[in-house]
């Protein structure tokens, strides 16, 4: 019924080729500003159809989850699945490309105009406004833990280790994935 | 011969790119604490140039990364540090989404993702943190935080408004 209309719920694409994906991923690293990820979703489910919603989100969670910048993940999940290595490279390529490129010139010619007053002043203006981007992100995302008190724990204890006590990333890691995965096993529904 | 400041810089984003669970916002802190803190690349006004320009061009957030290896090592320590950030774990979800996807609903799939969780929220609060302490040196800067935080939560105003409104009051000075 309803379902068969839906852009979200129809079948995605079958085949989809090399050059597709790269132009795909060329077009998504283009189109966002601080983080691109909606774009992406934009794209990839409602536009081009090469997955559907709930492909779109099993993709997401194991790219969230799996260490690595998560658009990057994301772009290695979707060109495997269509080409395989070929395809992971040509996605993945395709992404980085652009942004990459701009961004070293963007930092090039900032360099020359760095003593300019009012340059730096943009760049404070900008990180100023960029940190609360960050801090926004951060508080949505502690949405779907704010129920479980030892996921709040944990949460807490992570940002204390890291933000107020500087300590390194691998040891506060060590420590606490093993004891988090451990209460949510003894915890699981 | 290749610069021994490029094996550095690839060998720390190599290791960072492993430990990068909740992708690169989440290890800001370890990046600042190792380029700033531990081998003194940088100044923290520096980091927070880089973190303004990164956020100022389009793609991913990983592109701070980038802009560390360029600071270090000009164009070519931007490239080696962008390729070790996203090489190693690159390859490690190409080996293990396959094998993940088969075991969609097994316990322990669900047990690991409960548990990593918290864990990454926990690391992107702690980027929140200490980039807003580096980032702000006044009342204003601390202003434009809380002005786009208050924004981003009440509203649906898209953040490039919020970044060049910013991008504006700073280069009239006001920040």
């Amino acid at each position: 019924m309803t379902a068969m209309s839906d852009s979200t719920a129809t079948p995605a694409v079958a085949s989809l080729s090399t050059s597709a994906l790269f132009l795909g991923f060329l077009k998504i690293g283009l189109s966002g500003f601080g983080g691109v990820m909606p774009f992406a979703r934009r794209m990839i489910v409602e536009q081009r159809r090469w997955l559907n919603e709930a492909e779109f989100l099993d993709v997401l969670t194991l790219s969230q989850f799996l260490p690595g910048p998560n658009i990057v993940n994301v772009s290695i999940i979707i060109g495997r699945r269509f080409q395989g290595a070929g395809g992971a490279l040509a996605a993945c390529g395709g992404l980085m490309l652009m942004p990459l490129a701009i961004v070293l010139a963007l930092a090039t010619v900032y360099a020359q105009y760095a003593q300019v007053e009012a340059v730096r002043g943009a760049c404070s203006g900008v990180s100023a406004s960029a940190s609360g981007l960050i801090v926004a992100t951060a508080l949505k995302l502690t949405r779907p833990i704010r129920e479980s008190s030892w996921q709040v724990g944990i949460c807490v204890v992570v940002f204390v280790g890291i933000a107020l006590l500087r300590i390194p990333l691998l040891w506060m890691l060590a420590a606490l994935c093993p004891l988090s995965i451990g209460i949510a096993w003894r915890t699981r529904p | 011969m290749i610069p021994p400041v490029l094996w550095e810089l690839a060998a720390q984003f190599f290791v960072l790119s492993l430990l990068s669970i909740g992708g690169a916002n989440a290890v800001i802190p370890e990046i600042h604490l190792r380029v700033v803190e531990t081998d003194h690349w940088m100044t923290d006004n520096d980091f927070a140039q880089l973190f303004a320009l990164s956020q100022a061009a389009p793609g991913p957030n990983a592109l701070i990364v980038s802009l560390v290896g360029w600071k270090v090592a000009g164009v070519l320590g931007g490239v080696v540090a962008t390729l070790a950030m996203a090489g190693p774990s690159s390859l490690l979800t190409y080996w293990v989404a396959h094998a993940w996807e088969r075991f969609r609903d097994a316990p322990w799939r669900i047990a690991i993702q409960r548990g990593i969780a918290p864990v990454t929220v926990g690391l992107i609060l702690a980027s929140g943190y200490v980039l807003t302490r580096t980032a702000d040196h006044s009342w204003s800067a601390y202003a434009i935080t809380g002005a786009t935080l208050a924004l981003c939560l009440a509203t649906r105003l898209h953040p490039l408004w919020m970044l060049g409104a910013a991008a504006g009051l700073g280069a009239f000075g006001l920040v």
